[in-house]
């Protein structure tokens, strides 16, 4: 797959302190982003978090209460919905039912006043993207939920929009489908070059499609970054515990120098050595974040020294590709492992063993907030 | 069968007769060549003769004609007002006075007619004695009073389809560049079509049956079909009123027969088709 081409130089879409209430419920809470220009940008949250209503605002469909909305340097305020250089593709896909899947696509560019033939030649172009060429006469109910998707796709994308907003674009579709359109979606987006701003609450489609995400919570953007410095550094517990799975220590930083840190954890029982620098006060209490698979297991009776904890397995959840164990240490607290399934025929470790748990220097995070 | 089927179907039967039996007799005796009505006569009967008096009688068809325009024009314009009012209740969100307008267009469903037809009437005369306007009582004020009373039916299927009408179309309308206006008629108003067509069709046989509104507001010589049976039956039922029933039961029962077959057609076909569309590949 081509690395897409993403202008970093030029912020295509900026979002200026918007804030949007609903009487005394705060959506959207002062949030600020730059989104570049030929990027696919994934808004991810949980459920109420705000991540709608910010697209609704891009899209025209709620005007913020404060803030401004910049698209090509072009503030959006006041510009009704069926004025802005802006598509959107809906969540029900919202197909017109009453329309052929090609009067659907051709619907948009009608309201341009385009010629007839002209209108033909560029909804035949799209249905052929979207792989529906042969589906052109068909009623949108007479159509897999696949094929509605791309219908609804094409329709967004037809008139050429300088932005296309996707809201939970693979939600309606079963998983093997999904994974299959994730990688569609991608390649018509770099074939098209148009700028993606995806809303979703599945975190595994925001991982696959985006350049870059932003976490919301709340109403309020807590982190934007690709998808590696989202999973790898996560700048908060929410963004730790959000974003994949994590084990999350409470402890006490004891050694603060600027090439490592020591990190005194009562639940470990231990010590953690991370290999570098964190800006917290000192003896401030943190959090140490690891991942599932960043711990090394080996059978073991005792562990002693840093980043090495004892302990015994409770539970093992065979996945096929992985298996996951739920270690309980010495303390009393539970740990969860990943380990790949490499081997067929491996001795693999079985429930009630001793086991002990080791991680490199590299592997935590530390949270200060 | 067993007890129970029996059971069953003989209160079915006894429904179906609860139902059925008053109109059944009453086309039975329609070929009754007896001038009196209860009378069965058996030696010249069956026979079509009232039937031809029927289509002799220039004053019953004339009623009829009358009755088929009031109808369709107060049909078509409780069809118009109707739309809106439901529109407006379901899209406009709370404004001011909503809750009256809204207990305003349904209140004729539940107003007794005797009250609408007087009410209607006292307003037609204050009227008239002020501005001039609608001069006298007929077919223009019959068909204003039905338009009042018909247009709640059409306000309450138009705003139960808005409910369940996916906002996101309308929305997906607007945001592929249509204008509030062109949303409304290309994609709204086909959308509730149905509801509007089914509204038009309650309004119209709601026009055409109604007697007591119809008494207060009407004027000399627009006396609608029901009226005119009304006035006939009380000088003592004649067979010929017999046989115009019949002849209108007929017409309803294929509408509805009709219809019904279509739509068992349509739902078919679309089930097939859904069928086809899920075993295609994605």
């Amino acid at each position: 797959m081509a690395e897409r081409v993403v202008d970093r130089q030029n912020q295509y879409l900026r979002i200026e302190g918007v804030t949007k209430r609903f009487g005394d419920f705060v959506a959207v809470d002062n949030v600020s982003l730059g989104i570049f220009k030929g990027e696919i940008f994934c808004l991810l949250g949980g459920s109420g978090c705000g991540k709608t209503t910010l697209l609704r605002m891009l899209a025209g469909f709620e005007s913020p209460t404060a803030g401004r909305i910049l698209i090509d340097g072009q503030d959006m305020a006041g510009i009704p919905p069926y004025e802005r250089p802006v598509n959107m593709m809906f969540q029900s896909y919202a197909l017109f039912p009453h329309m052929t899947v090609a009067a659907n696509v051709a619907f948009g560019l009608e309201q341009e006043r385009i010629a007839r033939p002209e209108i033909d030649r560029r909804v035949g172009e799209m249905l052929d993207i979207v792989k529906l060429g042969e589906f052109a006469k068909r009623k949108p109910h007479q159509l897999s939920g696949g094929q509605r998707q791309r219908v609804a796709l094409a329709r967004a994308l037809v008139k050429k929009p300088k932005l296309l907003l996707l809201d939970e674009p693979l939600g309606a579709l079963d998983k093997k489908l999904r994974e299959h359109t994730q990688f569609e979606l991608i390649n018509l987006q770099e074939q098209l070059g148009v700028t993606f701003v995806v809303v979703t609450h599945d975190q595994e489609e925001a991982m696959t499609l985006a350049s870059r995400i932003g976490v919301m919570n709340k109403g309020q953007i807590v982190q934007v970054g690709t998808p590696t410095e989202i999973y790898e550094f996560p700048n908060s517990r929410f963004v730790a515990d959000f974003i994949g799975s994590v084990n999350m220590f409470e402890g006490r930083l004891i050694e603060d120098e600027p090439g490592h840190v020591r990190i005194r954890c009562e639940e470990l029982d231990t010590t953690v050595f991370v290999s570098h620098g964190i800006s917290a006060a000192p003896d401030a209490r943190v959090f140490v974040a690891i991942r599932p698979e960043k711990i090394e297991m080996t059978r073991g009776q005792s562990a002693d020294g840093e980043n090495c904890v004892g302990g015994v397995v409770r539970e093992i959840a065979y996945m096929g590709d992985l298996s996951v164990y739920l270690v309980r240490l010495d303390g009393g607290r539970m740990v969860r492992v990943t380990i790949p399934n490499i081997e067929r025929h491996d001795e693999r470790i079985v429930w009630d063993e001793r086991v002990v748990l080791r991680w490199q220097p590299s592997s935590p995070v530390v949270l200060t907030q | 069968m067993n007890d129970r089927g029996v059971f069953r179907n003989s209160i079915l039967g006894l429904g179906l007769a609860f139902l059925y039996i008053p109109i059944l007799s009453m086309m039975f005796f329609s070929f009754n060549n007896s001038r009196l009505v209860t009378v069965w006569d058996a030696e010249n009967s069956p026979t079509l003769r009232w039937y031809v008096r029927l289509f002799e009688n220039e004053q019953l068809l004339g009623a009829a004609w009358i009755s088929i325009k009031i109808a369709a024009l107060s049909a078509s314009g409780a069809a118009i007002l109707g739309t809106l009012a439901g529109l407006v209740l379901t899209r406009f969100g709370p404004f001011r006075g909503r809750a009256l307008l809204s207990a305003m267009t349904t209140a004729p469903l539940v107003m007794p007619e005797v009250i609408m037809g007087i009410a209607m009437l006292l307003l037609f005369v204050a009227f008239e004695q002020m501005i001039g306007w609608p001069a006298g009582r007929g077919l223009l004020t019959i068909t204003i009073a039905h338009i009042t009373f018909t247009m709640a039916y059409v306000t309450v299927v138009v705003q139960s389809r808005l409910a369940g009408f996916d906002d996101a179309l309308e929305e997906a309308a607007l945001d592929l560049g249509a204008r509030p206006a062109t949303v409304f008629f290309k994609i709204t108003l086909p959308l509730i079509m149905p509801a509007i067509v089914s509204g038009w069709l309650l309004a119209f046989t709601l026009s055409w049956d109604d007697v007591v509104i119809s008494q207060f507001v009407s004027g000399p010589g627009s006396s609608t079909l029901p009226m005119e049976i009304f006035s006939r039956v009380r000088r003592g039922v004649s067979p010929d009123i017999n046989a115009l029933a019949t002849i209108m039961v007929l017409i309803v029962a294929t509408g509805v027969v009709a219809s019904t077959i279509w739509m068992k057609r349509q739902e078919r076909k679309r089930l097939l088709e859904e069928q086809m569309a899920r075993s295609d590949t994605p």
